[in-house]
């Protein structure tokens, strides 16, 4: 694994030919789906020269392929977009080349970032980065395994119900999930508008710090996003008072899950935290809230794909109606679909009260008790996933065992509040494990200074 | 104990602008039943007086000013997406 000051003050144009001949030797996990090899190159030559300069000069990363990014499609691994080259280039993307970086590709994920697993992807599934029999979780699994891999110090991924904190823990990086609303989605394939969150994949907490001062902050593009807020603390937090979620370690979370989190909590407490405690009933129903909010939105998100104005068009259609229903039904994947048609059905008239609606009520629920624990704890923490990386295949065939994967990482996303996971202790036979901090609306440097300071201890 | 009828995935496909296959329309059938029968636990939740929740950002009414802003995207990029284009236009199957 590499980090961002690894790269800083080298040739700009040899860190890009190391990242790109890394990309290559490590081809079979499948963890990108594009190389953008010329434009990378053109902008090194640009920051070799000094036309280009930055805090991220000549830095390589890689986005999640449902970000739009010049030179070659950009698919969010769907037949959908399978030849979609986008005009425009997300603004996070954006904000990272004004300060030098150089994208060199475009990760995989599951198709639209409906998935825990990275299998749902048009194109293939990404093997872990451990355990080539393993899932590399998702839906950003490629962001997680280019950074685990160490083919870039950092990348870029979206986070709806965990699908940045997930695969980051399933491959041992850290995956942030800032506070709904802190970057800029404009040129991000929407998914769910009310949880839809982009955030990075790095190797420590310095290096996210770094990142959120760059990308984080008011985008006049994306009119959900708040203006900015977030600034790095320079001092290590001291005599924090810290939550340890009952419902986060209860039925159903793996031993060595368990035992990864209670090891970072005997960390956090010979540094000097406090350590109690703390019981939200309520996300015994967050899983089943986030499977009506979500697959609504998803409904709505992806009734743009008409086969028309772009992306696929079936070469079947005879007329109007066939010619939407034809190509939606080539151009999505099967999850893609349930999702689609559960949205359709909790938004039916006569079923909206007793489903979106409940639903929407059950998260203002949510809401409060995370805001009762925020009374009194400055951090909350918990396991990310209730186990390590599963095997390929295994929940694929069960739609409701693959969605448990999101159990402990809906929360947050269904509250807006920011959400890190760090690496803690693996499992005996080596399956990295990682650990939830949680921290309240706009409290994003509190929980990276905390794990900043956790490092090396 | 079966919440979603062959017939269920129909009206949802057209709902969806789905036009599945007989085995597909099988599979989902099962699947959303599933699905269905897991989300029913809300059912469960007491949320008497409570408000929904939307969303989670404090913000409402967000205004600019009302300005053009240059994508630097042409009118030939943009038709180049389309499957069908004709004369600078997205042409598109008999509607009436």
């Amino acid at each position: 694994m590499s980090k961002i000051s690894d790269y800083i003050g080298r040739s700009a144009t040899e860190n890009v030919k190391d990242a790109i001949e890394k990309a290559k030797q490590l081809e079979d996990f499948h963890a990108l789906l594009y190389l953008t090899e010329n434009r990378a190159f053109e902008r090194a030559a640009k920051v070799d020269s000094g036309e280009i300069g930055g805090r991220l000069a000549g830095v390589p990363f890689v986005v999640k392929d449902n970000f739009l990014a010049f030179d070659g499609p950009s698919t969010a691994s769907s037949r959908m977009l399978e030849n979609f080259v986008s005009p425009i280039q997300a603004a996070s993307i954006e904000k990272l080349e004004a300060e030098g970086a150089i994208c060199i590709g475009k990760a995989n994920l599951d198709a639209f970032a409906h998935g825990g697993s990275t299998e749902n992807s048009a194109f293939g599934a990404t093997l872990n980065s451990v355990d080539k029999t393993r899932v590399a979780g998702g839906s950003s699994g490629g962001s997680a395994v280019v950074t685990a891999l160490g083919i870039v110090p950092f990348a870029l991924g979206s986070d709806t119900g965990g699908s940045i904190r997930q695969p980051a823990s399933f491959n041992g990086v850290h995956g942030f999930k800032p506070t709904y609303g802190s970057i800029t989605r404009f040129g991000v394939v929407a998914m769910a508008s009310s949880t839809d969150t982009i955030g990075t994949f790095t190797t420590n907490s310095q290096d996210t710090e770094l990142l959120m001062t760059i990308l984080a902050g008011k985008d006049s593009t994306d009119m959900t996003t708040l203006d900015n807020f977030y600034e790095t603390l320079n001092e290590e937090p001291r005599n924090l008072t810290i939550g340890l979620v009952k419902e986060f370690i209860g039925e159903g979370v793996d031993e060595a899950v368990r035992r990864s989190t209670l090891n970072y909590v005997e960390k956090l407490k010979s540094a000097g935290h406090t350590v109690e405690e703390v019981s939200l009933p309520i996300v015994k129903y967050t899983l089943a809230m986030y499977y009506i909010i979500v697959p609504a939105e998803v409904s709505s998100n992806l009734a743009r794909y008409d086969g028309i104005r772009y992306g696929h068009k079936s070469d079947n259609a005879k007329n109007l109606a066939e010619l939407y229903g034809m190509s939606r039904d080539e151009g999505f994947e099967v999850e893609n679909k349930r999702r689609i048609m559960i949205g359709s059905y909790v938004l039916s008239s006569g079923f909206f009260d007793a489903y979106y609606n409940q639903a929407q009520k059950g998260r203002t629920l949510l809401i409060n008790q995370f805001n009762d624990a925020f009374e009194k704890f400055d951090v909350l923490i918990g396991p990310v996933a209730p186990t390590p990386a599963f095997k390929l295949g295994e929940n694929t065939e069960d739609p409701i065992k693959m969605y448990t994967a999101d159990i402990l990482t809906v929360p947050a996303s269904l509250a807006g509040v920011p959400a890190l996971s760090v690496p803690s202790v693996p499992s005996e036979n080596g399956l990295p494990i990682g650990v939830q901090l949680i921290a309240n609306r706009k409290n994003d440097a509190l929980i990276l200074s905390l794990a900043k300071s956790m490092e090396n201890k | 104990m079966a919440n979603i009828s062959i017939s269920d995935v129909h009206h949802l496909a057209n709902l969806s602008n789905l036009i599945l296959s007989d085995n597909e329309a099988d599979m989902l059938r099962v699947d959303l039943d599933e699905i269905v029968n897991y989300i029913e636990e809300l059912k469960e939740l007491d949320t008497e007086g409570i408000e929904p929740t939307y969303q989670v950002t404090d913000l409402q009414n967000v205004w600019r000013e009302d300005e053009i802003i240059d994508y630097k995207v042409s009118r030939e990029q943009l038709l180049s997406l389309a499957p069908d284009s004709i004369d600078n236009s997205v042409k598109v199957p008999k509607v009436l």
